[in-house]
């Protein structure tokens, strides 16, 4: 089975909180030579799982072959491909960036239209904060590339199924 | 009361039934080797690589149903067991392998015979435990043992660091009786309704049906239920190479196995039938070849434990996904009698067109008379391991199996050099049935050391090693494929094998004609132990018929010849 374009896919796994958990799903990732774009783990509401959210770029029977792989670890729990069904999605990104006393308000002010916190203050550096798509994040930083992005972190994504209307 | 690490182990064993073990010792697992005297339930065998116990576990676990256990100490022990767990994972066999590691202080300080095998083995087990407490032990090996037998069987690998081994703890014996769960683990058993009575109006509808069977008729044990099956619908048969000895091959309905090297009328009944229900099998690519151009006029149904099957290689129509005979059970009280008289006259016509199984009439000695002579004389009720090969490949072709899960063969990993140690971990399996390994003499000498464990041991295992010194399969590719470019595809040193086996303390004879095949079988037959033949065969021999890698069977090759 050969897939013409090669898509965006996000999959959503609930595993087992356990060592080397990690190590088997992504070992079935590189095996089909796949990159991970993007991985967020954290706890679940269950206790003793944590849920993980992966973006991976690859052709989309290819991703669901892997996906049916992941099913088969004794870990995995459960696992959705939900790039096809309705899903909201968020990533968060830190930013340090150039900002001398002159600078700073002009920065603030900016990143107000994208609901920017400041979580560090330094004498030329600042550090903010925000939540949002992929998209917004984006506009953000080439928003501020001209005051000089020193360092940037971004979680990835994680992704929820929408409720029923 | 207090038990060591080692002893948990011990009764975990014996409490699931892993009493045979073949293994070597190493210093990290020690410990567990100073405690086996304490429990004669267990029988060691002491074989003489760590290759040779894994593949003797996976041969006992085939031909008992029971999964094989081996030990290995770390490091190298432990490393050299990988082959065989790749071997058993490929091919679906229950198999429990134990190594010993290095202390817990130790670990990642690249000790003595450090290694991570749990990292090392993640692609080639079914699932891997690092144990480091002592009081983990039990639900380990229970969870091993759960895990390793049921849903898709496959190899589990136990790590235990040489403290842990002598590590006390309190433990109550009661555990043992609890059942466990395994939360996200839940092999399914029964497949969804709908999709039966789906499947059950493709075979009404069906003109030209053929059942695919494979390995996991087998290892569902669900034997009556595909001759039911066959039988009740009037179904010709076609087995894969795993899927041998799943029907018998004397059976009217019995159409062999197809692909790369199956005989033609398989690979052409799968071809030109309307409707292929596949029970147990993967659509490997050794039977599909393009799978563009696979049986692309029928409907397919797709019997299977695994979800991670459905549609990997072949999209089919109508998935069934559950434990192959609770499966066939759901079906057969729905199935009407039927005839296909049209479609099994026509594949007997196949059949007379195609002769894949006609023998040449020659002075020479060829493999495939001498498997044929072994049909013969052990009237297809052998049990029969090989090697990976033109010898494996004579044998699925030559030998007509007609008893129950009598075929041993590295069928998805094509490990050369099982024949020897599997063979011998499938006689200790099946005491009672006569075992016979037909080896090349490419394959057998990689793992010929084991033949000191089976004299040792006294396992009356029958070798029938077709002998060319070349590289048989090699030379066939070559001479097809590369332009007659042959390099690194013969031995000019092999040794005198009969001397050699000799040497172990084995008996055997040197064949090197015809008239000789018969009479030398029937010795070994006869001989209380274990003995090798050594099969003198002419060089240039090639397997036909034959489709080459990633083409269809309209590319089939077949030789004419004058034969018997």
């Amino acid at each position: 089975m050969v897939s013409s374009s090669k898509s965006s896919r996000t999959v959503i796994a609930l595993v087992q909180n356990r060592a080397g958990v990690l190590a088997r799903i992504c070992g079935l990732f590189r095996r089909q030579g796949f990159n991970i774009a993007s991985l967020a783990v954290g706890r679940s509401e269950q206790e003793g799982l944590s849920r993980m959210t992966f973006v991976v770029e690859g052709p989309e029977e290819v991703v669901r072959l892997v996906a049916a792989k992941l099913d088969r670890l004794i870990e995995v729990v459960k696992v959705e491909d939900i790039s096809d069904k309705e899903h909201v999605y968020r990533e968060m990104v830190l930013i340090k960036l150039n900002a001398d006393n002159e600078k700073r308000g002009e920065i603030l002010q900016l990143a107000n239209i994208f609901n920017v916190k400041t979580v560090d203050v330094g004498v030329d550096q600042m550090t903010i904060e925000t939540t949002g798509d992929s998209k917004d994040i984006e506009s953000l930083l080439e928003l501020l590339e001209p005051y000089g992005v020193i360092e940037v972190m971004r979680t990835g994504r994680v992704a929820v199924l929408k409720s029923l209307e | 009361m207090k038990k060591t690490g080692a002893q948990l182990l011990c009764e975990g064993l014996i409490h699931h039934g892993g009493t045979k073990i073949f293994g070597i010792p190493g210093g990290a697992i020690l410990p567990l080797y100073g405690t086996l005297s304490q429990y004669p339930e267990l029988e060691h065998i002491l074989v003489r690589h760590e290759q040779g116990a894994s593949h003797a576990a996976d041969g006992f676990s085939r031909a008992s149903g029971k999964p094989g256990i081996c030990f290995a100490t770390s490091g190298p022990g432990a490393t050299n067991l990988i082959t065989g767990m790749a071997t058993a994972m490929m091919d679906s066999s229950p198999m429990i392998a134990i190594t010993g590691q290095v202390s817990r202080p130790g670990i990642g300080k690249d000790s003595f015979q450090e290694i991570d095998i749990t990292g090392a083995s993640l692609p080639v087990t079914k699932h891997n435990y690092l144990v480091m407490n002592a009081s983990e032990i039990p639900q380990v090996v229970k969870e091993a043992f759960h895990i390793a037998t049921t849903g898709r069987p496959g190899p589990v690998l136990i790590d235990i660091p040489r403290d842990v081994f002598m590590e006390e703890v309190e433990f109550d014996s009661s555990y043992w009786e609890q059942d466990i769960e395994i939360l996200g683990y839940k092999p399914p058993k029964f497949a969804d309704n709908t999709q039966v009575d789906n499947a059950i109006k493709l075979i009404e509808q069906s003109k030209r049906p053929v059942i695919l069977a494979g390995h996991g008729v087998i290892i569902s044990k669900a034997y009556e239920e595909l001759l039911k099956l066959a039988e009740s619908a009037q179904i010709p048969v076609v087995t894969t190479l795993l899927g041998i000895s799943s029907f018998p091959e004397n059976h009217v309905l019995s159409l062999s196995f197809p692909g790369m090297h199956g005989v033609a009328w398989a690979s052409l009944a799968l071809d030109q039938a309307d409707l292929i229900i596949a029970i147990g099998s993967r659509f490997d690519d050794r039977i599909t070849g393009d799978t563009s151009r696979f049986a692309t006029r029928s409907k397919k149904i797709h019997i299977d434990i695994d979800p991670a099957e459905i549609n990997k290689n072949i999209e089919v129509d109508v998935p069934l996904i559950g434990n192959v005979k609770d499966v066939l059970n759901q079906l057969l009280p729905k199935i009407k009698p039927k005839t296909h008289i049209d479609w099994i006259n026509h594949i007997d016509k196949l059949k007379s067109d195609h002769p894949s199984l006609k023998i040449k009439k020659t002075d020479d000695l060829v493999g495939q008379y001498v498997i044929k002579s072994l049909s013969d004389e052990t009237k297809g009720e052998s049990v029969i391991v090989t090697g990976v090969g033109q010898h494996q490949m004579w044998a699925a072709q030559h030998y007509t199996y007609c008893s129950q899960n009598s075929w041993i063969s590295s069928g998805g990993l094509g490990t050369m050099g099982f024949e020897v140690p599997a063979a011998l971990g499938a006689k200790v399996g099946c005491p009672d049935k006569m075992v016979w390994s037909i080896a090349g003499d490419g394959g057998f000498q990689m793992t010929l050391s084991e033949l000191a464990t089976i004299v040792e041991n006294n396992i009356k295992v029958k070798f029938a090693l077709l002998n060319n010194n070349h590289l048989g399969m090699i030379t066939q590719w070559q001479e097809m494929f590369f332009n007659e470019d042959f390099y690194a595809n013969s031995y000019t040193a092999n040794p005198d094998f009969v001397k050699l086996a000799n040497a172990y303390g084995m008996k055997a004879l040197s064949v090197d004609n015809n008239e000789d095949v018969r009479p030398a079988i029937r010795e070994a037959n006869a001989h209380d132990g274990p003995f090798l033949i050594d099969f003198k065969i002419k060089k240039e021999e090639n397997v036909f018929p034959m489709i080459p890698s990633g083409q269809s069977v309209n590319e089939l090759l077949e030789e004419s010849i004058d034969g018997i």
